[in-house]
C-alpha cells in the first residue's frame, strides 16, 4: 500500500470533518426544529437512553415522528426548501458536520495505514506474558510480529486459546485494549505497522500533533 | 444548679452543646431561637474553660442551661408533625444498638457483625430479656430483628434494608419458629432500599409478609421510624407498639410533597409543602393510635428519647415483655387473661412507673395455642385499616351476612363433605378394579353404575371445552365482538422499538382491532383499556361484579383529595380502583380482582384492600381459583396514609389463608405494577406472570435515582428482566392470555378447587 503523506494531510486539512447525511426514513411532511449552524448533540446517558437534539418532525398519517440526532456536530446544508413540504423516503435534509480533533484524525489515519487485528468473538483478551512484559516496559514498538505468532490469548468460559496472528509482518504500533478487557466481536485488538511504513506513520502523527489546531 | 462541680463543667458544656444541636435538628436549623448564638457561647466557654473564675463559669453555664431548658419546653409544647420527623431523623436518637444494650441482658448477633454483614442495615440477634417478679429474676430467650441506622456509619444505609437483608430477617424468623421463641422486631427504617437484584425489594417484602402472617410464635414490634413497605417487611406483628415521638407513614413527607406539588426531578420541594404533607399524612403515634394501625404508644421524653435516656429503655423493656405476655395469654384460657388484664389496668393507673411484674409467664405455646395465636392474628388484621365507605344500609348488611353464611355451609357440604366422601368411594372402586381385574369387573362395574347414579359426575371443564364447538374456539370468534375505542381514529402510530427492530408504522384501526394492540413485527404491547380484558378474556356474559358498594373515601381528610376522588369517580363511573367479580374462563368459574389505571392510577387504599380480601374469601368459600389481574397499580394510595400501608399485611394474610386452603392464586401484571401491592399481596403469589411489555418493580427510576444516587437502565423494570431475576414465572402475549390462563387453571393449584 502506497501512502502519500502530503495527500493524506491535505485531505484532512481541506475537510477536517466527518459528515453524516440526514435523510428522511420515510415519506412525510417535514418541519425543521434546528437552524443552519446550530450545534446538536447525539444520544447521551450511560445507556445512550437520552435521545439527541430533535432535528425535525416528520409527519405521516397524523403521526408526527421526532427525528433526533445520532451524532454530535453542527447542522450544515439544511434544505430549508423542504420546510412544510411532503418529501419522499431517503430525501437528504441536512448534514451533521462533526469537526474531527487531533486524536480522532490520528485514529482515523492509523486505521487506514495499520493492519488491525480484530477480536474474533465476544471474550476476554490478554497478551501472552512475554508480550505483556514488553508492552509494560514501553517497548512495544521493538516487537516485530509475523504471521503465525501467537501473542494474544482469548479467554472464554474458563478456556484459554492462543490466537495466531495472520496479517503482514510489522511492529506492534497500537494496542486498543487493556489486558483482561471484555471485548465485543470485531472490536480492534491491536494495529501492526510494516517496518518500511513506520517512519511515514510517525512523521504523519508528529505533523498532526504539531501543526493541527484543535 | 448550685451543686454543679467545676470539675464536671466540661461535661456540662458538651451536654449543652448536644441539647442545642438537637433543638436545631428538630427545628430544621440553628437560626430558630438564636440557637447558633447559644451554641457559640457554649463553644467559647469550652475553649476558654480555665480563663474564667469558678463562680463566673458556673453562673454562665446556668444562664445558658436555663435558656436551653426554656426553649426545649417551648418546642415540646407545640411539636409539629414535621418536627417529629426531624426528631426521628436526628443522629442523637436511640438506635437498635442502644435497645440491645439497654433492654436486653445479653445478645449474640446472627448473620453478620457490623460491617462484615450481608446487610448491615438489618440486625438479627438472639437475646435474653429479664423479668423481675418479687425480687426474683426470670430469663426469656427472644429473637430480636430490626433495622440499625448506626451512629453515622455509612455502611448501614440509614437503616434501609436491602432485599437480602430482609431475606436474612425471614431466615431467622423461621429459626425462632423452629425453636419456639418469640420475636421482637424494631422498625427504624425510612424505607426499603429500592433495588430489584434478586431476591428483589418488593418480592422479598412480600415473602416476609406471607411467612409472618402464619408464623407460629408471638411477634411484637416496636416502631420508631416506620417507612412504608420497608417497615412492613418485619412489621406484621401480634402487637404493634410505637414510640410516642416516632412516625409511621406511607411515604416520606418530602416524597408526598414532590408528588402533590408535581415537582420535577431534582427540583426543590417547598418547605411549607413538606410541612403540610407531614401534617396531612397523619404519621405521628397519636394519629396512628386513632387510626388503629398500632396498638399502644410507648411514652418517650417530651422531645423524644435519645441514646442516654435510660429511663425510656427501662420502660421499653417493660412494654415489650408486657406485650409478649399479652400475646401469649390471649392464646390461653379467658379467665387467666382477664385476671392478667385487670392487674395490668391497675398497674397502668399507677402514677409511678414500676418495672416489676406480678407473675412469671412462660412464652412457649402448645399446638392448640399456636392455632389460636394465628386465628387471633388473622382476626386482628382483618379488623384493621377500615377507612372505606359502604353504600348499603345496615339491614342489607345483615341479610348479606346471612347469605354469606348460607353460602359457606352450601359449599362446605357440596365440595367438602360430599366431595370427601365421593373421593373415598371412588378410590375404593379404583383399587378393587385394578387388583381384581377381570374377575371383579362385573361386580365393580355395577357398583360404579350405582354410584354414578347417586353421585353424578361433575361436568369437567376441560372436557366441555373439547366438545363444545363454540367454546373450543378460544380466540377468533369471540374476540371479534369487542374492539377498543382506541381503534376509532384514522392515523398511524410508531412502535417504540421501530429503531431496533425496524417495525413499520401501524395504522391505528389495524393495531387496536385486528392486532389486539400488539406490534406485528416485534410483539410490543401497546396499552389497552381494562374494558378490553373484561370483554375479551372471560366467557361472554359470565362477569358478575360484587362488593361495588364498598367505595373509596378520604379517611384522613387529606386536603384536596375529595376533589381528586370526585374527578376519578366522574371519569370512570366507578368508586374504587379495584373491580372484583365472578367470571368464567372456558367454563371454569373463577373469582377475579382487577386493579385498573383510570382510577387514581390503580392505587390501593382501604376500600381496595377490603374488596380484595372479600374477593379472596369468596374464592376460598366457593373453592374457585383466584385471579389478580393488575391492569396497573401505582402502589399504596398516599392520601390514605397508614390505612393504606396496613392493607399490605391485611391482604397478604387473606391470600395466605386462601392458598393454605388449597386454592389457586394467579397474579398477572400488565402495564405498570409498582410498590406496596407488588411488595405484599401480589408478590407473594407462587404464580406470577407478566403480560409482554409490562413493567414490574418496587420503586420507579426516579425514586431509585433519588434514594440510591445511581441511575438504572431504561429497561430495568421490564417484564423480561423481572423474569430473568426470577420475580415472575412467565411472560404471556395478550392474545394468548385466555388460552394460557385456562391451561394454568387446569394444571396448577391445590387439590381443593371445585373442579378438581
Amino acid at each position: 500500500m502506497e501512502i502519500n503523506l502530503n495527500d493524506l494531510l491535505r485531505k484532512y486539512k481541506s475537510h477536517p470533518y466527518e459528515d453524516h447525511k440526514i435523510c428522511s426514513p420515510h415519506t412525510g411532511v417535514v418541519s425543521f426544529q434546528v437552524e443552519e449552524g446550530q450545534t446538536v448533540k447525539g444520544p447521551s446517558g450511560q445507556w445512550l437512553h437520552k435521545p439527541g437534539t430533535t432535528l425535525y418532525i416528520l409527519e405521516r398519517e397524523k403521526n408526527p415522528k421526532r427525528i433526533t440526532s445520532k451524532f454530535n456536530g453542527v447542522v450544515a446544508e439544511l434544505k430549508r426548501e423542504f420546510e412544510g413540504q411532503f418529501v419522499q423516503a431517503g430525501q437528504e435534509l441536512m448534514i451533521i458536520r462533526h469537526r474531527l480533533n487531533k486524536d480522532e484524525i490520528i485514529d482515523k489515519i492509523l486505521r487506514e495505514v495499520l493492519y488491525i487485528f480484530p477480536a474474533p468473538q465476544r471474550a476476554r483478551y490478554y497478551f501472552t506474558p512475554e508480550v505483556s512484559s514488553i508492552i509494560e516496559k514501553g517497548e512495544a514498538k521493538a516487537l516485530t510480529v509475523k504471521a503465525g505468532d501467537e501473542i494474544i490469548i482469548m479467554s472464554l468460559m474458563k478456556r484459554d486459546s492462543l490466537l495466531p496472528y495472520d496479517g503482514e509482518t510489522g511492529v506492534l504500533y497500537k494496542v486498543y485494549f487493556k489486558n483482561g478487557d471484555l471485548l465485543e466481536q470485531d472490536a480492534p485488538l491491536f494495529g501492526i505497522c510494516p517496518p518500511d511504513r513506520l517512519p511515514f506513520v510517525e512523521k504523519v502523527i508528529h505533523r498532526i500533533k504539531t501543526e493541527w489546531d484543535d | 444548679m448550685e451543686n454543679k462541680n467545676i470539675l464536671d463543667s466540661g461535661k456540662y458544656l458538651v451536654s449543652l452543646a448536644d441539647r442545642i444541636t438537637y433543638l436545631g435538628d428538630i427545628k430544621g436549623s440553628l437560626e430558630w431561637g438564636n440557637l447558633q448564638e447559644l451554641l457559640d457561647k457554649v463553644q467559647e466557654l469550652r475553649a476558654n474553660l480555665f480563663e474564667y473564675p469558678e463562680k463566673e463559669l458556673l453562673r454562665r453555664i446556668d444562664v445558658i442551661e436555663g435558656r436551653v431548658a426554656s426553649l426545649e419546653e417551648q418546642v415540646a409544647k407545640r411539636l409539629k408533625p414535621i418536627e417529629i420527623v426531624n426528631i426521628v431523623r436526628s443522629p442523637q436518637r436511640f438506635t437498635l444498638q442502644d435497645i440491645l444494650e439497654n433492654c436486653y441482658d445479653s445478645y449474640t448477633e446472627l448473620g453478620g457483625d457490623g460491617e462484615c454483614n450481608i446487610d448491615p442495615a438489618v440486625v438479627v440477634a438472639r437475646a435474653t430479656i429479664t423479668r423481675r417478679v418479687k425480687n426474683r429474676l426470670y430469663y426469656h430467650q427472644v429473637m430480636v430483628i430490626g433495622h440499625e441506622k448506626g451512629y453515622g456509619e455509612e455502611f448501614r444505609n440509614g437503616g434501609c434494608a436491602k432485599p437480602w437483608g430482609n431475606e436474612k430477617a425471614l431466615r431467622y424468623m423461621k429459626v425462632a419458629e423452629t425453636e419456639g421463641i418469640p420475636i421482637h422486631t424494631y422498625i427504624f427504617t425510612p424505607g426499603s432500599y429500592p433495588i430489584e437484584d434478586y431476591p428483589g425489594a418488593a418480592q422479598q417484602i412480600a415473602r416476609n409478609l406471607f411467612a409472618m402472617s402464619k408464623l407460629k410464635v408471638p411477634i411484637v414490634s416496636f416502631i420508631s421510624e416506620g417507612g412504608s413497605g420497608g417497615a412492613e417487611a418485619i412489621g406484621l406483628a401480634d402487637i404493634r407498639l410505637m414510640g410516642s415521638r416516632g412516625y409511621y407513614s406511607v411515604i416520606s413527607p418530602e416524597g408526598a410533597a414532590a408528588i402533590e406539588g408535581r415537582i420535577k426531578e431534582g427540583g426543590k420541594v417547598p418547605k411549607e409543602l413538606v410541612e403540610h404533607c407531614a401534617a396531612q399524612l397523619r404519621m405521628t403515634a397519636k394519629d396512628n393510635l386513632i387510626l388503629k394501625t398500632i396498638d399502644r404508644i410507648v411514652e418517650e421524653p417530651p422531645l423524644g428519647a435519645r441514646r442516654n435516656d435510660y429511663q425510656f429503655f427501662k420502660r421499653l423493656r417493660y412494654e415489650m415483655i408486657r406485650a409478649t405476655d399479652e400475646v401469649v395469654l390471649q392464646t390461653k384460657s379467658f379467665r387467666a387473661f382477664r385476671a392478667y388484664a385487670l392487674k395490668r389496668q391497675a398497674q397502668d393507673q399507677e402514677s409511678v412507673f414500676n418495672d416489676e411484674f406480678d407473675l412469671h409467664i412462660k412464652w412457649n405455646l402448645s399446638d392448640s395455642e399456636k392455632v389460636r395465636l394465628l386465628e387471633l392474628r388473622s382476626k386482628k388484621y382483618r379488623s384493621m385499616g377500615k377507612g372505606y365507605k359502604e353504600l348499603r344500609r345496615p339491614f342489607i348488611k345483615t341479610i348479606e351476612r346471612a347469605v354469606e353464611s348460607a353460602k359457606q355451609s352450601y359449599y362446605d357440604i357440596r365440595y367438602g363433605l360430599l366431595r370427601h366422601h365421593s373421593r373415598n368411594v371412588q378410590k375404593l372402586i379404583e383399587e378393587v378394579s385394578s387388583e381384581g381385574s377381570v374377575f371383579f369387573k362385573t361386580v365393580t362395574e355395577s357398583m360404579r353404575a350405582a354410584y354414578d347414579f347417586v353421585f353424578p359426575k361433575p361436568d369437567k371443564p376441560s372436557e366441555r371445552a373439547q366438545h363444545d364447538p363454540f367454546r373450543r374456539s378460544i380466540f377468533v370468534q369471540e374476540w371479534e365482538h369487542y374492539i377498543s375505542p382506541l381503534a376509532n381514529e384514522d392515523r398511524t402510530v410508531s412502535c417504540p422499538n421501530a429503531e431496533k427492530y425496524g417495525c413499520k408504522d401501524l395504522w391505528v384501526p389495524d393495531l387496536y382491532g385486528e392486532y389486539s394492540g400488539v406490534c406485528p413485527t416485534c410483539g410490543h404491547h401497546f396499552p389497552l383499556e381494562y374494558q378490553w380484558y373484561l370483554e375479551n378474556l372471560f366467557d361472554k356474559g359470565s362477569i358478575r361484579e360484587f362488593n361495588s358498594h364498598i367505595v373509596s373515601s378520604n379517611p384522613l381528610k387529606f386536603k384536596g383529595f375529595d376533589e381528586k376522588l370526585k374527578k376519578a369517580v366522574k371519569r370512570t363511573g366507578r368508586r374504587s380502583a379495584i373491580i372484583t367479580f365472578d367470571a368464567a374462563i372456558l367454563g371454569i368459574k373463577i373469582v377475579v380482582a382487577m386493579l385498573y389505571s383510570d382510577f387514581r392510577s390503580g392505587t390501593v387504599g382501604a376500600a381496595e384492600g377490603e374488596k380484595f380480601i372479600r374477593a379472596c374469601d369468596r374464592a376460598k368459600t366457593t373453592r374457585r381459583p383466584f385471579l389478580a389481574y393488575i391492569h396497573t397499580t401505582g402502589g399504596i394510595r398516599i392520601h390514605e396514609g397508614t390505612l393504606g400501608v396496613i392493607q399490605m399485611p391485611r391482604c397478604t394474610l387473606a391470600v395466605r389463608e386462601y392458598i393454605d386452603s388449597g386454592g389457586l392464586y394467579i397474579v398477572v401484571y400488565d402495564n405498570n405494577s409498582y410498590a406496596g401491592p407488588v411488595a405484599s399481596f401480589l408478590g407473594c403469589s407462587p404464580y406470577q406472570v407478566g403480560i409482554r411489555s409490562s413493567r414490574i418493580g418496587f420503586a420507579g427510576p426516579r425514586v431509585i435515582r433519588e434514594t440510591t444516587g445511581t441511575d438504572v437502565p431504561p429497561d430495568y423494570h421490564s417484564a423480561r428482566n423481572a423474569l430473568k431475576r426470577g420475580h415472575i414465572q412467565g411472560i404471556w402475549d395478550r392474545r394468548d392470555f385466555r388460552k394460557n390462563l385456562f391451561e394454568a387453571l387446569m394444571t396448577m393449584g391445590g387439590p381443593h378447587l371445585y373442579y378438581k
